[in-house]
């Protein structure tokens, strides 16, 4: 069947360097009397110790423990006894030390029990996660992605293709060509595992038309099988997950998204061997194919090798020849220096090249940019590199981001074509590292401004509080204060009304006691008459009006008599009859 | 054992920069060979000049701005820049003129702007225009090619009418000179006489160019494909600029063939292909982004054929050039293309 190829964008042609490490056949490294291996060779958190200090372990025994769920499980490669657990060198870009374990091999490489996993066809996925997890097994292509995490997508995402990376595009690596020349079962076999365990459709192995060998391999291997094998055309970075999972299939991985999103896993050939051993014969992640190469060396080779292993020891293998211009880990295009030879073999070291100087470029005057354009058409995610380097250079890093720098994934082909020699991946590096430096800042700033605004909170709250509780106080103490002139006032009242009371039952008395003094009705007639009295009084007064006093108001009884008896005179004087009176 | 730990990638497949403008040099000797051989010695020292006013001129710029002399002055650019403008003098002018130019060139449009890399405009471009607007009479005395039947001037003549102005005696300056092809089109159009009147009466006019201007620019076109084999120059700049001039070309030429000039004659003559493969390809003052070029190839064959039967002056390409730098900024900034994983 022919599969349709697609192209993606710029790319290189770099001199391959393959043939050198490819001459020998693949052979076990010399058991180095010291292995040293760090607890982090891979993505996520560094695995924990669980062994201590003079403790013997047996080949294939764990030493330190995954960590959380991003994190990969540490095997013994050999027996022996733990030397120590300590800072030592490892490999990394910037020649960092980092947490160790060391074992003194004893000679005896005594593996510990093997467990393999019958019939995997009948074990849940699950299950053969779990035993690829403890295996310790991650990517070995480079990225060291624990793989059990890639066996694993997200429930109800349907994983329609798993690809098996044999591309291996980076020049003079060799190590995954081998391993299809040589072991093309064992890829199979792990293969078909993890098929199982993704419940994959299709797989496809891909491989670079510039390894016939391994191509002619490999499909021999998968003879009776659905597996697909297709050589691409040999172009770099064709081995980048993304890049290859568009020439295959033409689908475009999104820039934030992951392969599994659009129904497809990539893993490495290597990786592939070693789930076939971790499942099928017990063994964990301890060991792997290293090409050792570089025109500082003898016999350039590829070997297996324990982890753990120094560098300067596997060089010695295969012989100095002159001295090292510099040592690479990796391929040419993405590999990174080292500073020290004796650091260890990790679990993503794929490739060790003693470059001499006709490897490597000497390094010349870098010439200012003349905007030629290289670098954008040998971009493979069509970045425009030369602005991004413009940017990175005056420290502009939001339009550096404009201009998509995290899309980057230094490939290096942008500075492989410049004329000017510029180091622009260098640039795009130190771009990515000031703007996650200066995240970190921001997020740490955050921090601290809620720790601040939560002091600052914490301490107006406290204020508030003491004063609500002054104010308090004050209050309780205002209150009684109130209720003491509320009391007196209400005494006063009290009073008040009390002296009122007693002015009226005085008045009532007086009235009483007036009442008394102007007698009393014995008899109805004389109420009747009384009554017949007081109308004619009225009547009268009525009459007399006009001569009616005003102000007779609050006059004493005494005064009241006296104009009484006035105006009796008068009425006498007026009228001839008097009126009857009850003045006696 | 302490090792040097550079970056990577480790190693490079570059052509430097000298090299790049080594080529260019070598695809511009063919034609400028044949350029002096048709036009005489005028050709010879114009660009003789130049080159030595470039370096001159460079290497005290650069002692100005404290940089590196001998790292420069070995880019080779100095060298593209001074052929250019020494072709695109009138083979005759005297000898300050190729001086002046290329001075300016150096010092005001490469170095004032920060040397080789950041100059906004064509230094060559910008050399030749400045002479041009100051002093219009010495360039526009032509050489006649030798095919015209005008007489030359040997060495020593050559050498003496440009440093001292002196013509042997008996000639005078119009014999010896004529106006460019394209100028005298443009003369006569402005006197109502058909593009087939004018190209018959004269005996400037070939074939379907300039007499001799038909060899050197097939020279230069070979020159320029040559680039474009060895991957010095990308097809977007040299395709768009001769594509668009000979389409706006044919069209008016269908409109009305006595008027307008035909395509042919267009591409033919003048700088069209020295421009299209030389100038408008300066990557430092141009388009940089693929599409960016197209755009930008379209923009000066558009105008050179604009300013060519419209404009004042018959010098279209170094006016065409020197705008669309200009706008190069801003095409750059509309053309960026999708980058890999982002939906449009």
């Amino acid at each position: 069947m022919m599969r349709k190829l697609f192209k993606f964008p710029g790319g290189l042609h770099p001199p391959q360097h393959k043939e050198e490490s490819t001459k020998q056949s693949l052979r076990a490294a010399i058991l180095p009397k010291r292995l040293v291996l760090p607890l982090h060779q891979h993505i996520g958190e560094a695995a924990k110790p669980i062994v201590t200090i003079g403790e013997r372990v047996l080949k294939g025994q764990m030493i330190a423990k995954a960590d959380g769920y991003v994190s990969a499980p540490v095997h013994a490669p050999t027996s022996g006894i733990i030397h120590a657990i300590d800072i030592f060198p490892i490999p990394h870009p910037s020649g960092l030390s980092a947490p160790c374990i060391v074992i003194d091999s004893d000679g005896l490489d005594e593996w510990c029990q093997r467990v393999p996993q019958a019939e995997y066809q009948y074990t849940p996925p699950s299950h053969l996660r779990n035993l690829i997890r403890n295996a310790g097994i991650v990517g070995l292509g480079g990225a060291g992605f624990p793989t059990f995490i890639k066996l694993n997508p997200t429930p109800g995402k349907v994983i329609d293709t798993l690809i098996i990376n044999g591309v291996e595009c980076e020049p003079y690596i060799t190590c995954d060509d081998m391993l299809m020349r040589e072991r093309a079962d064992e890829i199979i076999s792990g293969a078909q595992i993890m098929r199982h365990a993704l419940h994959a459709d299709h797989v496809i192995i891909a491989i670079e038309d510039n390894k016939p060998q391994a191509l002619e391999a490999m499909k021999i291997a998968t003879r009776g099988t659905d597996i697909e094998v297709i050589a691409v055309p040999t172009k770099y970075p064709q081995g980048g997950e993304k890049q290859l999972i568009w020439v295959l299939t033409g689908k475009e991985c999104p820039s934030d998204g992951l392969p599994f999103q659009i129904g497809i896993v990539v893993h490495n050939v290597a990786t592939a061997a070693a789930v076939h051993r971790a499942i099928n014969l017990g063994e964990p992640l301890i060991s792997r194919i290293v090409t050792v190469t570089g025109s500082a060396t003898q016999q350039p080779a590829n070997l297996e090798v324990l982890l753990g292993t120094p560098v300067n020891e596997l060089i010695e293998q295969c012989g100095w020849k002159d001295n090292p211009d510099r040592i690479i880990v990796g391929g040419p295009m993405m590999g990174f220096a080292l500073h020290t030879p004796s650091v260890p073999v990790v679990k993503t070291t794929n490739c060790v090249i003693a470059a001499a100087q006709k490897d490597v470029s000497p390094p010349s005057p870098v010439m200012p940019c003349i905007r030629c354009g290289e670098c954008a058409a040998a971009c493979p995610v069509s970045l425009l590199p030369q602005q991004m380097y413009w940017h990175a250079r005056a420290k502009e890093f939001d339009k550096i981001q404009d201009y998509k720098l995290f899309d980057c994934i230094e490939c290096g082909c942008c500075a492989y074509v410049c004329p000017s020699n510029i180091p622009l991946v260098h640039y795009y590096r130190f771009a990515k590292t000031e703007i996650w430096a200066q995240e970190r800042e921001k997020e740490k700033a955050n921090l601290a401004r809620q720790r601040h605004e939560a002091r600052l909170a914490r301490i107006e709250r406290e204020k508030q509080e003491r004063e609500a509780r002054a104010a308090q106080k004050k209050a309780a103490a205002a209150e009684g204060k109130a209720s003491a002139i509320a009391a007196e006032r209400q005494a006063e009242v009290q009073a008040a009304i009390e002296r009122a009371k007693s002015r009226r039952d005085q008045q009532r008395g007086k009235a009483e006691q007036m009442w008394q003094q102007g007698g009393r009705y014995n008899n109805e007639k004389e109420k009747q008459a009384e009554i017949q009295a007081a109308l004619n009084r009225a009547k009268e007064k009525k009459e007399l009006q006009f001569t009616a006093p005003k102000n007779i108001e609050n006059l004493t009884p005494a005064q009241l008599q006296q104009i009484e008896e006035a105006e009796a005179r008068r009425r006498r004087l007026a009228q001839a009859t008097p009126p009857p009176t009850n003045n006696e | 054992m302490s090792l040097f730990a550079p970056s990577s990638p480790h190693y490079h497949g570059m052509t430097p920069v000298s090299i790049v403008m080594l080529r260019v040099v070598l695809a511009l000797i063919p034609g400028a060979a044949l350029y002096s051989w048709l036009f005489g010695w005028g050709v010879i020292f114009n660009i003789g000049l130049c080159i030595a006013t470039a370096y001159i001129s460079e290497a005290l710029m650069l002692a100005l701005r404290q940089r590196p002399i001998a790292i420069f002055l070995s880019d080779n650019s100095a060298l593209v820049t001074a052929l250019l403008i020494g072709l695109a003098l009138p083979p005759l002018a005297p000898w300050w003129l190729p001086v002046l130019g290329t001075a300016f060139a150096m010092v005001f449009a490469k170095h004032i702007y920060g040397g080789l890399g950041f100059n906004p405009f064509n230094p060559a471009m910008i050399g030749y225009v400045v002479v041009l607007v100051s002093f219009p009479r010495e360039m526009t005395s032509w050489a006649a090619p030798l095919t015209a039947d005008h007489q030359t001037l040997n060495f020593t003549q050559t050498l003496a009418l440009v440093f001292s102005g002196a013509l042997p005696h008996g000639l005078h300056i119009d014999a010896l000179t004529a106006a460019t092809p394209l100028d005298t089109l443009k003369t006569q159009l402005h006197l109502n006489h058909s593009v087939d009147q004018i190209m018959s009466a004269s005996p400037i006019f070939g074939a379907i160019g300039g007499k001799g201007w038909e060899w050197v620019n097939l020279a230069f076109l070979g020159g320029g494909l040559w680039l474009m084999y060895k991957k010095i120059i990308s097809w977007h700049v040299p395709v768009a600029t001769l594509g668009s001039l000979a389409l706006i070309a044919l069209v008016f030429f269908i409109i009305d063939p006595k008027l307008y000039a035909s395509p042919l004659f267009h591409v033919a003559s003048g700088a069209a292909i020295l421009g299209a493969f030389f100038i408008a390809t300066d990557p430092v003052s141009g388009a940089a982004t693929l599409k960016g070029r197209l755009i930008f190839g379209t923009g000066v064959g558009l105008l050179t054929y604009i300013i060519r039967t419209w404009g004042g002056y018959p010098d279209a390409v170094a006016f065409a050039v020197l705008l669309m730098n200009m706008a190069a900024p801003t095409i750059d900034h509309y053309t960026q293309p999708r980058v890999f994983g982002h939906q449009e």
